[in-house]
Parts: C-alpha cells; structure tokens; sequence
C-alpha cells in the first residue's frame, strides 16, 4: 500500500497542472461538436445541458476527494484542487449558459423559473455560491484573504450539496443516478465531520 | 359510433423518409468537409410542420419500463415479447374477455394519422401514426351505459422490461381518460408508423395515442381495458399529483411546475432552434375544446 501511494505520489509530482486544466476542458468542445452535428440525439439541446451539468458536479466530487485521500490514504493531490474547483465552476457556466441561451432563451423566461421553479432556484443558489470562490481562486487573493480564504472556500460543501438536490429534483420519478451522486457527495462530506486526524504529510 | 376526423396533415407534409435519409447523408458530408456552418437552420421548414424521421421517432422515447435515458427503450425494449399478444378488455362492457391482438387487427380498419405529439417535458414531433380508432375497439366490446372512464395498463414484466426492477414508477403504468375523451374521433389506438409496425420502443403491438394530451397520458403496450364509473387512477398523478393532473392537456396558460409549457422544441430541429409556441390542445382546439366547456382547465390540469 505504501509503495503504490509513494508512487502515486511521485507521478503526481510530474504532472504540471496546466495539463489538469487541458485534460478538464477538452470535453466542453467535444460535447459541443457533437452537439451541433446531430450526434447527441435529435433534441441535443438537453443532452448538452445535462452533459455539462454532470461535468460540473463530477469535477466538484473531485475537488471533494482531495483532503480525505490524503487525510486517509495520504495520497497528497492537493495541487491539482484548484484546477478541479475552477474546471467545475465553468462547467457550471456552460451549463447555465446552454440552459439559458439554447434552452429558454428569452432572458424574461429565466427570470421566470429562477424565481418560479425551485430546482432552479436551488441550481442557481449553487453557482451563485460559487462565484466568489471562483473570483478568489488566485495567488493574489489567497494571499490577501489568508485565513479568510479556507472559511470562505467551505461553501463548497454547501454549493455541491445543492448541486446534488438540483439533479434529484429535476428528473421525473424516482431515477438511480441522482440518488448515487448524492449518496457520494454526503459520504464525502460526512467524511468531513467526523474528527479530524492530523494529516500524514505535512501540507 | 363517432364521426370521422378529417385530417389537416397530409402526406405532402411528410418528408419521406428515403429523401430523409439521404438528406442526413448529404448533411453529415457536409458537416465532414466543410465545417459545421448552416447544419441548425438547415433542418426546418418554415411553418415547423415538417414531420420528424423515422429514425427520431423511433430512437428518442420516453419509455420508463426500458429505462429512464431517452436513447434506453430504443436499445432494451426488443426484449418484450409481442405476439401472441392479449388485452384483457374488462369492466362495465357487454362482451368482456381476453382479446386476441390478432383478431382485433382482422376487425379494425387501419388508417394513417399524422399528429402533432407534445411531451411534458416540452419538447414535441409530428408523428405519421397508423392505428384505428379507439371509439371502434370500445364499439367491438359493447359499453355499457354506467360506463364513464376508461382505465388502461401496461404490460409488466420484469424479464423483458429492465426498467421496471426499479421503482422509477408504481409499476405498472396505468392511465385513463374520460369516455367522451376516449370516444373522440381523433383518439387512436396506434399500431404503426410511417406505415410499418409500431417499434416496441414506440409501445408495440398497440397503443394509446391522444393528441391534445401530453405524450405520458398515451400509454404503450397496452395489455387491460376497463370501462368503469370511477375516475381511475393514473401512474403520473400517483407519483406526484401537484406536478400531473388526470387531464393533463396541453395547455401553455397553465404552467409545469417544472417546466413552462408556452413553449416547446422541436425536436430534429438541432442545436440552434428557435423554440415554438405551444398551441391549446396541442393545435387541436377546434376539435376538442367542447369537451371541456364549463370545466376550469386550470383546477383540472
């Protein structure tokens, strides 16, 4: 066990994160190509919708795994998180922007169910939570806010936590998936209220 | 019996679905060689009438008991068995039994429908359905005159139907709808499109088609009729009433919880289209609003 997180360890030491944030984006293209060449099925609107909104909360989950492996397995990935976080808070973006632009597309409308419809409300509760982390993911600000950052940065929890109803709440009927994102996202942070141990690594 | 319903659609209005065919050929080509420009708009008619392929119709579904995906039916409903098929037609009826799919086929006359179809979840087709009117099925079992509903089941079975080993729904579906509403001329029993047999992912070997009504209220592989004096209960009101009413006609005054209904996508129309506006009754108003006079559509969404 020890000999594969040393190794885990190293080979993330090799990887530059640029190479996080590349690998993270290239499926919002890709997914948009398909899109737009009829490959996501004769209503590709949604599919594109929901294929970013997944995106966001897969990358989420991810960024929510960091500190237990570490903490648990003391596989130290650490670098890569605000790669994760900032990826998610675009495929957010994307999400919106699709719902908004190719889906609604009356500004009036999304008005309308922000306000009208409370899973969007709840999805919107949830970017919305995420924009001031997005805004202070940079040196500058890390800095700057010390240790004001990790408290502000705790609305993660909160923001994916919501991400997780919004999915539930916007399929009809009882649907499996949803159910296992959410199961995933409580146990991640359940994780987070059991007591601390002291970290293996010194951060 | 009902009076026949003439129908405004006509086979000018269908792409067919050779040229269909070889249009998406000549599209992906272009898509291929010459970059992606011109692939939304290309797609439409002006008057957004044009009838959906054969391949949307039959790929894109929504059919729970395959899966909950809408490409799932497509993929897992060629396990369910569709012949021999019976339907049990049962109730306040003069010949009640078990009715051989066969011998209903030899009694009914097949005609070609061409409906406008609006899903709840607000996107919609044009759809050329074969099928028989569901007045004439009713005809060949005698109703009784204390009838005032008509409830009808899907089959359930769990072997062929992958969907229904998870409770994604009160297995198994049933729907319903009012006598006049069921002895209207535009309701239909379908059992083909585009002239072939009805796909099992589309709910062969016979289903429910009810224009005006949002897709759920037009159930598939229908196995039990019954003619009742009771309103009789529906799988979508039993899941969440507030959300699905029993009528559940299309109606863009009366707004989803989760989705507003004044407007839909059209599906085929690709990534750019422009959504349409929804008509009352799904563009069927004239046909059926008397139906409803007096009843507030609002209470009774």
């Amino acid at each position: 066990m020890d000999r594969i997180r040393d190794q885990i360890n190293a080979t993330a030491r090799r990887v530059p994160t640029w190479a996080v944030y590349i690998l993270c984006l290239l499926p919002a293209p890709y997914f948009f190509y398909l899109a737009v060449t009829g490959n996501l099925g004769p209503d590709p609107v949604k599919p594109l919708e929901h294929k970013y909104g997944e995106l966001a909360l897969q990358l989420l989950i991810a960024g929510l795994c960091i500190t237990p492996l570490r903490q648990h397995l003391g596989i130290n990935l650490i670098r890569f998180r605000r790669a994760l976080g900032l990826m998610a808070f675009a495929y957010v973006t994307f999400h919106l922007l699709v719902w908004a632009v190719l889906d609604v597309q009356t500004l009036g409308r999304v008005v309308e169910d922000i306000i009208k419809r409370p899973y969007i409300t709840i999805g919107m509760a949830g970017f919305a939570l995420l924009l001031p982390l997005a805004l202070t993911s940079n040196n500058y600000a890390v800095r700057k806010l010390g240790v004001k950052w990790r408290k502000l940065h705790k609305l993660t929890y909160l923001a994916v936590f919501l991400g997780g109803v919004h999915y539930i709440w916007l399929v009809k009927g009882i649907q499996l998936e949803p159910l296992i994102y959410m199961a995933v996202i409580l146990g991640l942070l359940a994780l987070r209220l059991r007591g601390r141990k002291p970290s293996r690594i010194a951060a | 019996m009902a009076h026949r319903w003439i129908n405004t659609l006509t086979h000018n209005d269908i792409t067919p679905h050779r040229a269909f065919l070889n249009r998406r050929q000549v599209m992906a080509g272009l898509a291929a060689g010459a970059g992606l420009a011109g692939i939304g708009g290309a797609a439409h008619a002006a008057d957004g009438l044009e009838p959906n392929s054969y391949e949307d119709i039959t790929q894109y579904n929504n059919y729970y008991e395959f899966g909950t995906g809408k490409t799932d039916p497509a993929r897992n409903a060629h396990t369910l068995t569709t012949s021999p098929w019976t339907v049990k037609i049962d109730g306040m009826v003069d010949k009640p039994g078990d009715y051989a799919m066969a011998s209903i086929m030899e009694a009914m006359t097949i005609e070609e429908r061409i409906y406008r179809f609006r899903c709840v979840e607000a996107w919609s087709m044009v759809i050329p359905w074969n099928g028989f009117e569901l007045a004439d099925l009713l005809g060949m079992a005698g109703v009784q005159s204390g009838a005032k509903y008509v409830a009808f089941e899907t089959a359930n079975r769990p072997d062929e139907m992958p969907g229904v080993r998870f409770p994604a729904l009160d297995w198994p579906y049933v729907e319903g709808l009012r006598l006049d509403e069921a002895m209207h001329p535009l309701t239909i029993m379908a059992t083909g499109i585009y002239g072939k047999p009805i796909p099992n992912q589309n709910g062969a070997p016979m289903r429910l088609v009810v224009p005006w009504k949002y897709g759920f209220k037009s159930i598939k592989s229908i196995v039990r009729i019954t003619l009742t004096d009771q309103e009789p209960p529906t799988s979508w009101n039993k899941a969440n009433a507030r959300e699905y009413g029993f009528y559940s006609n299309v109606n863009p005054e009366v707004s989803h919880p989760r989705w507003s209904q004044a407007s839909e996508r059209m599906v085929g129309g690709g990534l750019f289209a422009k959504r349409q506006p929804t008509l009352m009754f799904n563009g069927y108003e004239e046909e059926v609003a008397a139906l409803y006079e007096g009843m507030d559509l609002k209470a009774n969404f």
